[in-house]
């Protein structure tokens, strides 16, 4: 822990200055309980209950009913779990590779890095509508990049990327590979920055490789790092729907929806809060696990002096 | 800057020590890999990165049935018509107020935050501390329903105030954290010494703290505008009137058209990008020193 940290040096100030810090988290606190705590206070409720804006004769306590139904009674939820975490998986696997692989090269002394950070970390600052956007150009089988592949004797002509249900899985992966690789190299590069030059001139002192250097120095030093930013993007890749509402709308077939997608449209589309907010609270639990192993293994808020 | 330098300075405390051995680099077994093991994957990246960036760029200024691989000659034809005819005009506008509102109202929030995290230990910081992280993990796509009937509830549906207040709720947790990371990089002995001086806390607050902290405002106040620019769940829910609406939005809405007018929607492409790659082109050598001053690592 790199960071000095003062000791507080008054603990006896005036009863002002001890009313102060809540005065201080009170805005973010508030905003907080209203716009997430209070949200999902109400999901819970409404998990519990028949919800349905377009069958109100229906509406009432529900008990478990949902849960059951979730559990026993939808192919859907399974499937989209299943892709879920598959995406997930596959995602975080190739991003944290190419990321890292990424971040070893751009910390190298060149000529031309300072543009070349530039450039290959800018795709980290578009969005998940721009991304499909600019994919869609590029899948267009008529005038997109795959025309010019078939050309040259890749693929064939006419072919749609993203509705044929072979294709589709990595078609999507590649266009969230293209603006997700950026946050890994941004994160571990600044992890790389941080270990000292000596260690590598004392290791090749003492005649180690540089792939040794890499899994004894290097890779040691990341771990945190890894394992944190690991956590933090599966989450996100989790939740996120921008990308895949977009790019290919869950389809074909359903065959790209994710859990959460799955949740919007029961909720936005079949009107079936109830059911939806199930949904939602069944996701949480999961995500919640993510939580409580992301603060066990990043020790956070602990025994800081 | 300085607060940089501080944390440079913290992270490697010989670093301003010019050493003897450093002038070797570049010689001796240190040295890098051979150059071509450099250049040649960093250039399949680049391609990577960079083909579909062109791609867009050339489909926004090529003229309608051209397959020119070129981009001349060009044509302002298709910014013309998204800008005026499907509205994107005001959805650029629309998107900068969100962009800004949001940057400044997450900003004071997570300063203050941030600073009570940093500079205080109270009863309850611990419990503030985990519902930071675990409110990371609060999906927004699902609380897409409750939001809105809250929205609804507080007559803010189809007013940008709805969006700008959900994307600064989703962009506090990191923001306070990050913010709160910088704060305790800056030694509060050189706050101390302002009291010491006769400066109230609030004066010392924006005299001494303020200005090394120029580097976390920088990274805190670029994400949340980036973000908020980007995301678009929130303003597809929220906003139905099209006036109302924001450039992911209208870029969802020329996506979805029964034929897709892939020039206009190139077009919208470039629009939707400028402001963040600007931003971007601003902050990225800030990008890395912010990640790498203990903000991650809490």
């Amino acid at each position: 822990m790199a960071i000095a940290v003062a000791k507080q040096p008054a603990n006896n100030r005036s009863r002002r200055t001890r009313r102060l810090p809540y005065l201080l988290i009170a805005p973010a606190a508030l905003l907080m309980l209203g716009f997430i705590a209070y949200p999902m206070i109400s999901v819970l409720y409404y998990s519990l209950q028949d919800y349905n804006v377009t069958k109100p004769w229906r509406n009432g306590f529900a008990g478990m009913s949902n849960f059951t139904r979730i559990f026993t009674d939808d192919p859907r939820f399974w499937h989209s779990l299943d892709f879920s975490l598959r995406w997930v998986v596959v995602e975080i696997g190739l991003q944290l590779v190419i990321g890292l692989a990424l971040a070893l090269l751009v910390n190298q002394t060149f000529v031309g890095r300072g543009m070349s950070r530039a450039l290959v970390f800018s795709p980290w600052a578009v969005s998940g509508v721009l991304t499909t956007t600019i994919w869609m150009l590029l899948y267009n089988p008529s005038t997109g990049m795959t025309r010019y592949l078939a050309d040259a004797g890749i693929g064939s002509y006419g072919h749609s990327l993203l509705s044929d249900p072979h294709t589709v899985f990595w078609a999507a992966v590649l266009a969230e590979l293209w603006r997700g690789v950026p946050f890994f190299a941004i994160l571990l590069l600044a992890d790389l920055q941080s270990i000292p030059k000596d260690l590598y001139e004392a290791a090749s002192v003492d005649g180690a490789s540089r792939l040794r250097q890499l899994f004894h120095i290097t890779l040691p030093h990341l771990k945190d790092a890894i394992v944190l930013s690991t956590l933090l993007r599966a989450v996100w890749e989790f939740n996120n729907v921008d990308l895949l509402y977009t790019l290919t709308g869950g389809g074909p077939a359903g065959q790209t929806t994710t859990l959460p997608l799955y949740v919007a449209n029961t909720g936005l589309d079949g009107h079936d809060f109830g059911y939806a907010s199930a949904l939602t609270t069944v996701a949480f639990v999961i995500l919640l696990f993510f939580s409580v192993l992301y603060l066990r293994l990043s020790k956070f808020g602990g025994d800081r002096a | 800057m300085t607060a940089a330098l501080v944390e440079e300075g913290a992270l490697i405390p010989s670093a301003a020590v010019p050493r003897p051995g450093r002038r070797r680099r570049g010689r001796g077994p240190t040295d890098g890999p051979p150059r071509w093991q450099i250049y040649l994957p960093l250039g399949l990246y680049l391609l990577f990165t960079l083909v579909p960036f062109y791609w867009m760029l050339l489909f926004a200024v090529r003229p309608d049935g051209s397959t020119s691989l070129v981009p001349w000659p060009a044509t302002g034809a298709h910014f013309d018509k998204v800008w005026n005819d499907r509205s994107f005009g005001i959805f650029f506008q629309n998107s900068m107020l969100v962009g800004v509102a949001t940057l400044v109202l997450t900003t004071v929030v997570a300063l203050s935050g941030g600073y009570a995290l940093a500079r205080f230990r109270f009863k309850g910081r611990t419990a503030f501390l985990i519902a930071l992280l675990c409110s990371q993990f609060v999906p927004g796509a699902l609380m897409l329903v409750p939001l809105f009937q809250i929205f609804r509830h507080l007559q803010l549906i189809n007013s940008l105030w709805s969006v700008v207040i959900s994307e600064t709720v989703f962009q506090l947790p990191l923001s306070v954290i990050l913010l709160s990371g910088f704060i305790r990089g800056i030694p509060e002995a050189l706050e101390e010494a302002a009291w010491v001086d006769g400066c109230s806390r609030l004066r010392a607050f924006f005299a001494v703290v303020l200005p090394m902290l120029r580097p976390g405002l920088v990274a805190v106040g670029s994400f949340a505008f980036v973000h908020s620019w980007n995301h678009f769940l929130f303003a597809l829910m929220f906003l139905s009137e099209q006036d109302k609406q924001t450039i992911p939005v209208g870029l969802n809405t020329l996506i979805g058209a029964d034929s897709v007018d892939l020039g206009a929607l190139a077009a919208g492409g470039v629009i939707a990008a400028v402001p963040v790659v600007v931003v971007f082109a601003f902050i990225q050598k800030w990008l890395i020193t912010g990640f790498s001053a203990g903000a991650v690592k809490g």
